[in-house]
């Protein structure tokens, strides 16, 4: 079951209103304005609560998106790459939000570090199509998977905490 | 004791090198020996070196009319996994015209539960390493395998065009597409790709507990597509509620992978080569040794706008079709085969929801369940609802930067 703070954090997130996919031209312009709003207002719905989590950005398509998520754990904190396409068949079917990082490092996972949903995600997000988008995946599906796994593998001693990466390396 | 001088040195070289032809020289031997060549005609000659004499058996035997024809069909295989491999494998040696194989997988050594795949192709692509040893099983096949991920983008139009023009004649449809993959987001751009293009392809699926399993023939318009209805689950009588995933995401066994390679590539064969009665949706709960078969309609109200183009393509059709011919078969929407179990909702359903549930449900067989119900579409809070914005996606996107 989805737990009470991911309720309250969804039931925030502004609902999308057209139903279109990256082969839908116009539509699907439209379609990602409103992944965008959906996902700016979640972002600063996170901030507000202390609970700032993730960011996110795509190519101009907005047919592929990439960016970092982090967890801190007994106050230090730990980040990851994340990525993931938007199939041809969304929103229909939702995007594979994938961790490469964690690749082969965790059971819960399929292959290039997709994370595994739990069995109530694919029945929400049928239920609610188009009505959930990019924004409502991050928050039913990759929150409640780092909460559970992140800790596991910190203690596993297969995450270990690093200073932080050296930004001004990549550009 | 002493160093060897250079004289001894080269002698063991020598040596070495004589081994070294030697045992290239067997390989060559073996190689040669044991490849097969091409044939261009299949024969019914019951002799040793005769690959096909079992299959052209089957026209004595009365089951088959015309097995050579299996050369001229090309099947699009897409995933060449636990299921998919296996499938290619056998449409192989039953020596079928054409393979199209897809997939984007590497060979990995946790693949080893399962058939076909062996250690030493760890690492290479899945389509890489089936194709070397099919053409090695049969050399007769023509391949073309391509190495992406369907669902995106890129590749998606590009996967439409071979199966549009992927046929044994060139630029003609493949005959066949085969759903051999294993996830929800493959089944539905399959799905998506063949109602748009009106091709018959078939729906494979083991169960992430890998002790139920199934097989969907999908005949655009006559009958239910993958998107008609929520997911079809064959009930096992496990307990959903203690079946859970303990730290990991699927099981799989090789059996169950085989078992419905084999119900697949069974209804493969008798759809092209005209014998027998083609399954429409027959399921395989592993526990219980119970096979549920059905024939299901298309959902007059499905999601994908195309399967209802199909519908009504598929109506004119019929209409068009002279009467008198036969008494047209009551299409059997069910076939209610014995057995005892009742049909279960999942337990993330409750009663209300199901209740909820909208009207066309699909009429299912007794042992086979959805996998979730929709709820009856509701008028929404406005306020829910993102606003309308004069802001243009690079606008937004900047936003979204800055933040
Ligand atoms: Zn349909």
């Amino acid at each position: 079951m989805v737990d009470e703070a991911t309720k309250l954090s969804l039931a925030k997130i502004p609902l999308l209103k057209t139903k279109a996919g990256p082969r839908d031209g116009e539509l699907w312009i439209s379609r990602l304005k409103e992944e965008y709003q959906a996902l700016i207002k979640y972002v600063q719905n996170n901030k507000e609560a202390d609970n700032d989590w993730f960011r996110l950005e795509s190519n101009k398509e907005g047919t592929r998106w990439f960016g970092k998520c982090w967890y801190i754990h007994e106050l230090l904190k730990y980040e990851f790459d994340v990525e993931f396409d938007i199939p041809v068949t969304y929103p229909t079917t939702s995007p594979e939000i994938a961790l490469p990082e964690l690749d082969g490092k965790t059971a819960k996972m399929y292959r290039g570090g997709k994370i595994c949903l739990t069995d109530h995600f694919k029945p929400l997000w049928a239920r609610n199509v188009p009505k959930f988008g990019i924004a409502h995946a991050m928050a039913l599906g990759l929150g409640p998977w780092l909460a559970v796994e992140i800790p596991d593998l910190i203690q596993r001693g297969v995450v270990t905490h690093q200073e932080k990466k050296d930004s001004g390396a990549a550009s | 004791m002493a160093s060897p001088t250079v004289a001894e040195l080269q002698q063991t070289i020598e040596k070495l090198r004589e081994e070294l032809k030697n045992e290239k020289q067997k390989i060559e031997e073996i190689k040669g020996t044991t490849k097969r060549t091409r044939i261009t005609q299949m024969s019914s000659e019951v002799v040793d070196s005769n690959p096909y004499s079992r299959l052209m058996a089957l026209k004595r035997m009365g089951i088959v009319d015309d097995y050579e024809k299996i050369r001229d069909f090309s099947i699009a295989v897409v995933g060449v996994g636990g299921v998919g491999s296996v499938t290619a494998e056998m449409l192989t040696r039953c020596g079928i015209g054409k393979l199209l194989l897809f997939d984007y997988d590497k060979v990995e050594l946790a693949n080893m539960n399962r058939l076909f795949y062996q250690p030493h192709q760890a690492g290479l692509s899945k389509v890489e390493a089936a194709e070397k040893t099919l053409r090695e099983i049969n050399p007769d096949v023509e391949f073309e395998v391509y190495n992406y991920n369907i669902t995106t983008m890129d590749n998606f139009n590009h996967f439409m065009d071979r199966i549009r023009l992927g046929g044994k004649v060139k630029d003609t449809p493949v005959d066949l597409v085969l759903s051999c993959v294993d996830n929800f987001e493959a089944r539905m751009a399959i799905n998506t790709a063949c109602n748009e293009l009106g091709q018959s392809w078939f729906e494979s699926g083991v169960s992430e507990n890998a002790v139920s399993g199934h097989i969907q023939f999908v005949i655009p318009g006559d009958t239910s597509c993958f998107a008609c209805a929520p997911p079809l689950v064959v009930a096992t009588q496990t307990d959903e509620k203690t079946l859970k995933r303990e730290g990991v995401c699927a099981a799989s066994l090789p059996t169950t992978m085989a078992v419905v390679a084999g119900f697949l590539v069974q209804n493969v064969l008798k759809y092209l080569l005209h014998f027998g009665q083609v399954s429409y949706y027959l399921g395989y709960n592993a526990l219980q040794d119970f096979f549920p078969t059905m024939r299901m309609k298309p959902n007059p109200h499905c999601d994908d706008t195309h399967c209802l183009r199909q519908q009504r393509l598929f109506q004119e059709r019929e209409a068009a079709k002279p009467k008198q011919e036969f008494t047209e078969e009551t299409e059997e929407e069910v076939v209610h085969d014995e057995n005892e179990w009742k049909i279960e909702l999942v337990s993330e359903t409750t009663e209300d929801e199901a209740k909820a549930a909208e009207g066309d449900k699909p009429q299912l067989t007794e042992g086979v369940t959805v996998a979730y119900t929709k709820p009856a579409a509701q008028a929404e809070d406005s306020t829910d609802f993102v606003n309308a914005t004069e802001m243009s996606i690079d606008d937004l996107m900047s936003q979204m930067k800055q933040l």
